[in-house]
């Protein structure tokens, strides 16, 4: 970052005779600001962007990835260390290229591969949002990335590899709402960050998008959205879907895991209309996939016998919420019969809520949600197994049976 | 946490879910269709709300026989919801409950701080300090008259003279457990648990020592409980220098 700074501070300079850059200076105009707060809403720009009890927008945020540590920047309007002295050129130059004003390359963790869709206008009216907050003093920190990956022009193959340019384009055939869901989710809600897999690389197959993945550093499955064995939403109704995105719980589930980060800081400030264009655009994704045959990685005596200790386990621990016959208590007990995020191939998920417990985010639609309690302390690798694969198996599911050795690696998981 | 994630849902479509209903209605023979087509509610009370603490703290927040979970009953309001918006925050560093409360809002928590202060059960029976009568004594003077000399107030001056705390932010030391009282004095002294500043139980942790903290540690787990258990009222003391968390 250090380097970025010193880049920004020297095109700093050359902008001082320009007027292009101070012409953002008269008072913005207030409605174009609250669209830009909205917008800003829509891409989570607070959730990357401020450090915990940090100021906000000021950066400065850890981003563990398997290169090294990234720290997010300033985006206030501070002229030395935010982006004061950008124009909204330069600003949706950034957004659409991944560019800086200087023409140095931003990593990708910044999600520019989905903001590239975002219109000029919507651009715009962030832009005329970041300039509205008050400006904060706090120079970016630098990245501690390891060798070669601390190379910038390393992203430069990335980008040729990974990374497509261009704002969205409605598909004639399909309706507005359609549309404006999938502006959202493809742009500025940049779900394919998560919900596409990452390779060695670090960059995801356009091909592939929405196929799911694990989330790397954070050991959380980011399911499929176009795969109705996985969280493809198909088979759910738009109610459901809704629902589930604005206030964290549904009739079929709740958010856990990182997406409850993207429903309490991003998604439940969405208005019910986009909402439910992204409900729309979502259940067009899901394709209904015939189940497949479980992929066992224990042996079948091995699996009679992590379930008859895996239904004594449930019954003491889990029955009480969720039902002797998983039908749960929904919304606030999710169903467990039928759950298409137990039964996935990636056992990573139902192992780690057994492990580590966890609360739906609390949002205007449901402000105290109910908990599940973490159980690592209590069962032991064996028996999270157990109980894990009880559920995947149990009520009809088609899930596969999981190892103790499964479990106990994702006790190591960071909770963090 | 910064990316994104996903769902638990279930694919059963509802028809068949009617379908296992079907007996329940038969047996109800009357009326109440809309009832029975309802699945069960969580009942809706801050208790089953709160069930994810119950392992550790146990139901009402009464502890349970881990020692190192404390328990969080009858501690003032003010304290309880200044350490959940600080394990929230990450300021206070424990990854699992980091984790439990990362995306619940502040009213949220002070809901669950209410719920915990106002339970009432007895405390624990008291344990018999494992030390020598040497560290007893030592503990029995920190707690009671501090170490001047050292610059070390009494635990009593800022946690009153019965060691129940004050409202709203000063907890009661008594009712834990030596272990988790020496691992929290350790997290002070090693800055892992911090408060607002000022930040007055850290510099009186940054002058403590091993011996210091076993000792109080010792001794304020085999204090018997007092008569009056609650915290006494805002004010009833002056604090002898400024806390951040208790504005006077």
């Amino acid at each position: 970052m250090r380097r970025i700074a010193i880049l920004l501070g020297s095109c700093a300079m050359s902008l001082l005779a320009a007027t292009g850059a101070y012409a953002q200076n008269k008072p913005a105009d207030e409605a174009l600001v609250e669209k830009g707060a909205y917008l800003a809403r829509a891409g989570d720009c607070i959730a990357c962007h401020t450090r915990p009890e940090g100021e906000l927008f000021a950066g400065g945020r850890p981003m563990p990835t398997p290169f090294g540590t990234l720290y997010t920047s300033n985006i206030t309007p501070d002229n030395e260390t935010g982006i004061g002295k950008w124009s909204s050129d330069q600003f949706y130059a950034m957004m659409h290229t991944g560019r800086f004003p200087d023409g140095g390359l931003l990593y990708p963790a910044m999600p520019f591969g989905s903001y590239t869709k975002v219109t000029r206008q919507d651009s715009d009216a962030i832009f005329a949002f970041l300039r509205s907050i008050p400006a904060v003093k706090q120079p970016n920190r630098p990245h501690d990335l390891r060798f070669p990956y601390n190379n910038r022009s390393l992203i430069l193959g990335w980008r040729t590899l990974y990374f497509s340019e261009g704002e969205y384009k409605p598909d004639p055939k399909q309706s507005d709402e359609w549309n404006r869901g999938a502006y959202l989710v493809e742009g500025l809600g940049h779900c394919a960050m998560c919900h596409t897999a990452i390779n060695a690389l670090g960059g995801s197959s356009e091909s592939e998008a929405f196929q799911g993945g694990l989330i790397p550093m954070q050991n959380w499955y980011a399911p499929s959205l176009t795969s109705n064995k996985e969280a493809g939403l198909g088979e759910w109704s738009l109610q459901e879907i809704t629902d589930y995105l604005k206030t964290g719980i549904s009739p079929r589930g709740a958010v856990y895991g990182p997406m409850a980060e993207v429903v309490y800081n991003s998604l439940q400030y969405m208005t019910d209309a986009d909402i439910r264009a992204m409900a729309v655009y979502l259940k067009s994704l899901g394709q209904g996939s015939p189940p497949g045959a479980a992929r066992a990685t224990v042996t079948s005596s091995e699996s009679s016998l992590l379930l008859t200790l895996g239904k004594t386990i449930y019954d003491r621990e889990c029955a009480s919420c969720h039902g002797a016959q998983g039908l749960g208590k929904p919304p606030h007990y999710p169903p467990l019969a039928g759950n298409q995020s137990i039964q996935m191939s990636s056992a990573v998920n139902p192992i780690r809520m057994v492990l580590n417990g966890g609360f739906p985010p609390g949002t205007s639609g449901n402000p105290q949600p109910y908990g599940m309690p973490p159980f690592a302390q209590s069962l032991s690798d064996d028996e999270v197994a157990a109980v894990v694969t009880y559920i995947r198996t149990a009520w009809g599911n088609r899930g596969a049976a999981v190892s103790a050795r499964e479990a106990n690696a994702l006790r190591a998981s960071p909770l963090d | 946490m910064r990316a994104k994630g996903d769902s638990v849902q279930t694919a059963e479509p509802r028809h068949k879910r009617w379908h296992l209903l079907g007996p329940a209605l038969s047996v109800l023979l009357i009326g109440s269709a809309a009832i029975a087509q309802t699945p069960e509610q969580a009942p809706d009370t801050i208790q089953e709300r709160l069930l994810a603490c119950a392992p550790c703290h146990g139901v009402i927040g009464e502890g349970t026989s881990n020692a190192y979970f404390p328990r969080l009953a009858g501690k003032p309001a003010g304290y309880l919801t200044n350490q959940l918006v600080a394990f929230r925050n990450g300021r206070r560093r424990y990854p699992p409950m980091n984790y439990l409360l990362e995306y619940l809002p502040e009213e949220y928590l002070a809901v669950m701080a209410n719920y915990f202060a106002a339970q009432k059960p007895p405390l624990p029976a008291p344990v018999a300090p494992d030390t020598s009568p040497q560290m007893v004594k030592l503990g029995e003077q920190l707690i009671e008259k501090g170490d001047f000399n050292r610059g070390l107030p009494a635990c009593m001056s800022c946690h009153g003279p019965n060691l129940t705390g004050m409202e709203p932010a000063i907890p009661g030391l008594l009712g834990l457990r030596a272990s988790y009282i020496s691992a929290q004095l350790g997290a002070w002294r090693y800055g892992t648990r911090t408060a607002k500043a000022p930040d007055c139980m850290q510099i009186v942790a940054g002058h403590l020592t091993e011996d210091d903290v076993k000792a109080v540690a010792a001794v304020l787990a085999s204090r018997p409980a007092p008569a009056k258990l609650d915290p006494v009222p805002k004010g009833s003391y002056g604090l002898p220098f400024p806390c951040g968390s208790q504005p006077q």
